[in-house]
């Protein structure tokens, strides 16, 4: 099962290795982990997506609470939240695919943000599953390089 | 007024009065301000011992204990005794020098990056930058480490820090407040009243306390909830003294190297109260089983305990001491289990594994019975603090507790604990008799200390029970690799008589030909530091 965990935590020096740390040490697993500033500069926001089993998550969410820098912790299913990530990808192109390529990026909402002779960077900010989507579908062409930020969440306004 | 004297205030503030430790440059400037305060120092022999003698004072006491060492190897060398108070949860705030603040992460010399290298061994760590922050630090240090969960909290000072000019006036905060750490301590009127009806309910209701009654100081509101209520009660290692071992409520130690008839009692409950114990392997061997047929209530003061190993049916978090009052509050009629009883009391005989063998080879103490008869000489009110292997396995089994404590190295299972521990559990209260029963193994690890027994005149009894081997682990080999011995026989074992006489030690040895009962009367009777050497069988098993 997959969850996110929404975490403020102080800003202080040595925080984010600490939650890193617990997460290797009790054997949780991380599939992505983004901090932020939050409106307040005390207060840094880390979004972990993690999966496990029932017992798991819940032991995530209470260990998390156990840090002493940890403040709240809101964990919530995928369906409960707006879920976004940013991905830039560096693609080779060539006369044959550039249009193609185009098309792919006017379909999936992605804009070309940099360009030379043979490559452009494209960005494209999207659920995790739409950037695979998105990979899968430039896999034709040559991918240089791929830079992901992993998922940022916020839960939405109107609980269903 | 610089910032080691600033610490030195702070620990004033919070009524220290001994510090175990040991120097090195780079925490000077805090042994410095120290002098020519009522603060007490103990200079321990090395400097995993500075913690084990602070958690054995702490234990004591009920208060925080409280460390400090040099940097770089000072400070690693401390880590073993952070770990094995972070498994017990026993409050402690260690101190460590540092390397100069413009130093830090470039490998200078002693250097080491401690609260990187504790991070998972401490409830928290600090490391202060600024001298004006060391008031703060303290208070909360202090406070995270005896509230909750209690565990221990290191705090790193460049020495820099310790060195930079403070000011003359210390402002202590009096009160504290994090928005980051809020411990539960009242627990749930709902659940509590679901509690108590599931024990009006109950036929076959049984308590098993931990490490954290002792933790919390509600030994007697459990001993008064299981009278009035009638309910059998078992411990884990850690809770081991809870209740006096001769209660007629008292139904021994559960798990692996506990009493069958505990076990039974705790198996055959349908209602089994969890009170303060982490349902650890050592005490559950499968945590799935136990919610088996039974209503399971954990109560604990760390939510993420609850679920961990097992699922409760009640859940109940809070401090022990505020949770066992309400029960006696709302919990006003006297209950009869009766029947239950007589069936463990019944099992108890069936199965009493408490029946000390017969001993023929009179070279050696038949160490059970040896343990028996020690407890029998000391004092109602004594420490008993056992070491780690085999002989804490016959600690926990024939010890009789009576109004007394029990230590060990429960979850960490740190050899060499039981000497500083029981240096640490005599400075926190001298009028107590303190016994520490070692094997001769953690005995090796552990000698240096009877220096500092024998400098600050700490008298603490220590008994040996030497057999020549790695008596567990060899416990061990003999089952799982048939006796095909490897790494487990101390062999060029050091003269104890000796031993003893250079620290000016008492000395006493005891085999099977001797009067156990007229050489313990002895050995116990003066109020100075003492060492007995107790010849075991080597081949003796913890199992029969």
């Amino acid at each position: 099962m997959k969850r996110i965990y929404s975490v403020l935590v102080e800003n202080r020096a040595g925080v984010l290795s600490k939650v890193a740390g617990l997460f290797s040490r009790r054997n949780f697993n991380i599939d992505s982990l983004v901090v932020g500033e939050t409106a307040d500069r005390a207060v840094s926001c880390m979004t972990i997506v993690s999966s496990g089993d029932e017992r798991t998550i819940e032991q995530i969410e209470k260990q998390l609470n156990k840090k002493i820098d940890v403040i709240k912790v809101k964990t919530f299913k995928e369906s409960m939240s707006i879920n976004r990530e940013l991905m830039l990808i560096k693609v080779k192109y060539n006369r044959e695919n550039r249009r193609d390529i185009m098309e792919n990026c006017q379909i999936m909402n992605a804009e070309i943000v940099d360009m030379s002779k043979n490559m452009m960077v494209i960005q494209i900010c999207d659920t995790s599953e739409r950037i695979e989507l998105f990979i899968e579908m430039l896999r034709s062409v040559s991918i240089v390089e791929i830079a992901r930020t992993g998922t940022v969440a916020l839960t939405k306004c109107k609980e269903n | 007024m610089i910032g080691a004297e600033a610490i030195v205030k702070c620990l004033e503030k919070e009524n220290t009065e001994v510090i175990f430790g040991y120097s090195g440059v780079a925490i000077d400037p805090f042994w410095n301000s120290i002098l020519d305060t009522g603060i007490k120092t103990v200079l321990i022999r090395t400097e995993q011992n500075a913690a084990h003698c602070a958690s054995g004072y702490a234990r004591i006491s009920g208060k925080v204990g409280v460390c400090a060492v040099t940097s770089g190897p000072g400070a690693t060398n401390l880590i073993t005794g952070i770990a094995t108070a972070y498994a017990d949860s026993i409050p402690l705030v260690a101190i460590t020098g540092q390397v100069n603040s413009d130093m830090i992460g470039s490998d200078v010399f002693q250097e080491a990056d401690i609260t990187g290298a504790v991070e998972s061994f401490v409830k928290y760590s600090y490391l202060i930058r600024d001298v004006n922050d060391i008031p703060r630090v303290f208070k909360e240090a202090f406070f995270i480490a005896g509230s909750g969960r209690k565990g221990p909290v290191l705090i790193d000072i460049p020495m820099d820090v310790q060195l930079a000019e403070f000011g003359d006036k210390l402002s202590y905060p009096e009160s504290i407040s994090m928005r980051s750490y809020k411990p539960t301590v009242k627990g749930n009127i709902v659940q509590i009243k679901k509690v108590i009806k599931e024990v009006e309910k109950a036929k076959r209701p049984v308590i098993c306390v931990g490490g954290g009654v002792h933790l919390s100081g509600a030994t007697s509101e459990i001993v008064r909830f299981a009278e009035l209520n009638d309910v059998p009660v078992v411990s884990t290692m850690m809770g081991i003294g809870v209740m006096p071992s001769e209660h007629r409520l008292y139904f021994g130690m559960v798990g692996n190297n506990g009493q069958p008839y505990a076990n039974r009692a705790m198996n055959e409950s349908d209602l089994l109260l969890m009170v303060g114990a982490r349902v650890a392997d050592r005490a559950v061997n499968r945590p799935d089983l136990i919610t088996e047929n039974k209503v399971m209530v954990h109560i604990d003061v760390d939510p993420a305990e609850i679920g961990k190993n097992v699922g409760p049916t009640i859940p109940l978090v809070g401090d022990i001491k505020h949770i066992f009052n309400d029960f006696l509050e709302q919990d006003d009629h006297a209950d009869d289990h009766r029947d239950w009883v007589d069936t463990l009391n019944k099992y108890k005989e069936d199965m009493d594994s408490d029946r000390v063998p017969d001993y023929a080879i009179e070279a050696y103490v038949e160490p059970r019975d040896f343990i028996r008869r020690l407890s029998r000489a000391m004092k109602d009110d004594a420490v008993y603090v056992a070491d780690v292997g085999q002989n804490q396995i016959w600690s926990c089994a024939y010890h009789i507790v009576k109004r007394g404590r029990f230590l060990t190295s429960g979850g960490m299972g740190t050899m060499g604990y039981s000497i500083p521990a029981a240096m640490g559990a005599k400075l926190a209260d001298s009028s107590k008799q303190v016994v520490a029963v070692i094997g001769d193994g953690a005995f090796q690890m552990s000698m240096m200390e009877l220096a500092t027994m024998k400098q600050y005149r700490i008298p603490v009894k220590i008994i040996v029970l030497k057999n020549g081997f790695l008596g567990m682990v060899r416990e061990h080999q003999h089952y799982v690799y048939n006796d095909n011995y490897s790494m487990v026989e101390l062999k060029g074992d050091p003269d104890l008589g000796l031993i003893a006489a250079a620290y000016d030690m008492e000395y006493k040895k005891v085999d099977g030909n001797s009067d156990i009962d007229g050489e313990l009367a002895a050995f116990l009777e003066s109020d100075i530091s003492a060492l007995m050497e107790v010849r075991i069988d080597p081949m003796e098993l913890t199992r029969f």
